[in-house]
């Protein structure tokens, strides 16, 4: 089953980190990025560009409007993600622990829909509220 | 499954009665291993739980009893899960695949005990996962573990059923489709994940125990289910918190009549009747909490409980080993540097030293503003200002506390104070 890490971090700290400490969390990013190559989980990962570069879309009534920044500006910012493969949440957990962010800002994992899969664990197919009664 | 029938139908009992009490004692325990059996699907292995207990009620009068009951039960219930699934095959293709890969895989199911056990525990550790809202965490460990209905742990709560079940829908829609798995952590985890686990587990006993009143007729009684949890957890899983636990809830229980009045008030520690307080429930405790310390590797819970061990061996308030319970607290700070913990260690202090002695350590902990707004803690120093003969002082906490309390038996408790404060000569 596949995840996807969500990496959010505060870019101003990030910012302000002295050389030797910026050097220090990309290398931990690279061993890490290396060490899930190495046991399989690697699917795809990727670091995004600052906030600022963001640029947000909508349409609404056929109308298309563009607007610059992220799509909520909050105190920690959606930096990079991971999508990686693990048997169950718990493996995946335990991958996004090691993510090195995970020391300076939230990691969100989140269980990808595979549309191609029909063999999924089974469901019971009427799942209302009366059959927890 | 003619095989494993059993033509003695046991004495005259009445069949009927027979199923309804192994219900009550095994219908969790098939529960949790109907879900392993069909791959982590609760709501399919509910339906089959009751599949299987439906065909109990048709089949046992007719053919006898099984002789053993619960794997009976376990088969049947598969066997109608794969049944059900088969007969939704016909709308849903998918569905015929899973039906037939958990008639291959898993059979004969096993039924051995030590594996049942397991089944137990991962229900346990599944419902208190730390992924899923600690809410529904509380809600899914009555439902499924505990077996109460979605209306009684309304009730419980005072809350809609509406409200519980969209809960429990949510949450195993989560386990489902995040993939939370059906196991018992690995020991590297144990401790964080036990920890959860042990937290729900009070949160139940505290709910039960805090909450007396309102229509106690329709509410559950929380705290026994906390202990018949505790129990369980300790038998399947004797860690030394596990025990700590049972056994400061069994102590906190030991004194449940006592700490009422006749007319409902709450009786402190100090003035509760110690002739009404269970003695079994003690003994069982102090047992809980020897085994706990001789392992080395108790934490807060088995602190806690040390301490409410030292109160019920005193015969008489006077008697309290407040020397022995300050070194207790020094050691649950150690574990658990909380504030609350500091004021009950402040409280011990001047019991063993006088008031004097416990006033500026609960003043530096207001100073710091942790608990300036708990009524705990404003109660507390008045209470020291009172037994130091400062009334002026006592009279203006306890007005603090009041002003900062919403439970009636507590403002109530508060008031009694400031009346019999006012009416003495200053």
């Amino acid at each position: 089953m596949r995840y996807v890490c969500l990496i959010y971090d505060d870019e101003k700290k990030l910012g302000t980190m002295s050389k030797e400490e910026a050097n220090g969390f990309m290398g931990a990013y690279f061993q890490f990025t290396e060490d899930i190559k190495k046991s399989g989980n690697y699917v795809a990962g990727e670091a995004l560009q600052p906030v600022q570069s963001a640029t947000s879309l909508r349409s609404r009534a056929g109308k298309l409007s563009t607007t610059d920044g992220p799509f909520i500006e909050t105190k920690e910012q959606l930096g990079g993600f991971y999508l990686i493969e693990a048997r169950d949440l718990n493996e995946a957990l335990q991958i996004a622990g090691r993510i090195p962010s995970v020391k300076t800002g939230t990691i969100e994992v989140r269980p990808v829909v595979d549309f191609s899969a029909q063999k999924e664990a089974p469901r019971a197919g009427r799942e209302t509220a009366a059959t927890t009664a | 499954m003619a095989a494993e029938q059993s033509s003695a139908t046991p004495g005259s009992e009445d069949p009927r009665d027979l199923i309804a009490s192994i219900y009550r004692a095994e219908s969790r325990r098939v529960l949790a291993t109907l879900i392993r059996l069909l791959n982590g699907n609760f709501d399919l292995a509910e339906e089959a739980l009751h599949d299987a207990f439906a065909a109990a009620v048709e089949q046992w009068p007719r053919d006898g009893v099984p002789t053993n009951p619960r794997s009976w039960l376990v088969s049947t219930g598969r066997f109608r899960a794969i049944d059900t699934l088969r007969r939704r095959a016909r709308f849903d293709e998918s569905l015929a695949t899973i039906a037939r890969e958990l008639e291959e895989s898993a059979s004969p199911p096993s039924t051995r005990d030590d594996e049942l056990e397991d089944d137990r525990l991962r229900l346990i550790f599944t419902c208190c996962h730390p992924a899923l809202p600690p809410d529904a965490q509380v809600a899914l460990t009555l439902r499924e573990v505990c077996g109460l209905t979605t209306e009684e742990i309304a009730h419980a709560f005072f809350s809609t059923p509406s409200t519980i079940a969209q809960r429990i829908v949510r949450v195993k829609a989560k386990i489902r489709d995040a993939r939370i798995p059906y196991e018992v952590p690995p020991r590297a985890q144990l401790a964080e994940r036990l920890a959860v686990v042990l937290h729900v587990i009070y949160l139940v006993f505290n709910e039960g125990y805090l909450a007396s009143g309102g229509d106690s007729m329709l509410r559950p009684d929380l705290s026994a289910e906390a202990i018949r949890l505790g129990r369980l957890l300790v038998e399947i899983m004797p860690e030394a918190e596990a025990m700590g636990l049972l056994a400061l809830m069994l102590l906190h229980e030991s004194r449940r009549t006592a700490r009422t009045s006749a007319a409902g008030e709450l009786v402190l520690l100090e003035q509760q009747d110690r002739w009404r307080w269970d003695r079994h429930l003690i003994a069982e405790a102090g047992a809980l909490i020897e085994r706990a310390l001789a392992s080395r590797a108790f934490g807060p819970y088995t602190l806690q409980a040390a301490i409410a061990a030292v109160h019920a061996e005193a015969a008489t308030p006077e008697e309290t080993d407040w020397a022995q319970i300050v070194i207790l607290y020094d050691l649950l700070l150690r574990a658990d540097p909380a504030p609350v913990i500091e004021l009950n260690r402040a409280a011990a202090i001047a019991m063993r030293d006088g008031p004097e002695k416990g006033l500026p350590l609960i003043d530096a902990i207001l100073a710091r503003g942790d608990l300036r707004d708990y009524h705990v803690a404003h109660a507390a120093r008045a209470d020291l200002y009172r037994r130091a003969g400062r009334m002026a002082d006592a009279v203006a906490s306890y007005e603090r506390a009041l002003a900062l309390t919403t439970q009636g038996a507590e403002r109530r408790f508060i008031e009694r104070r400031l009346a019999e404060l006012r009416d003495q000569p200053r």
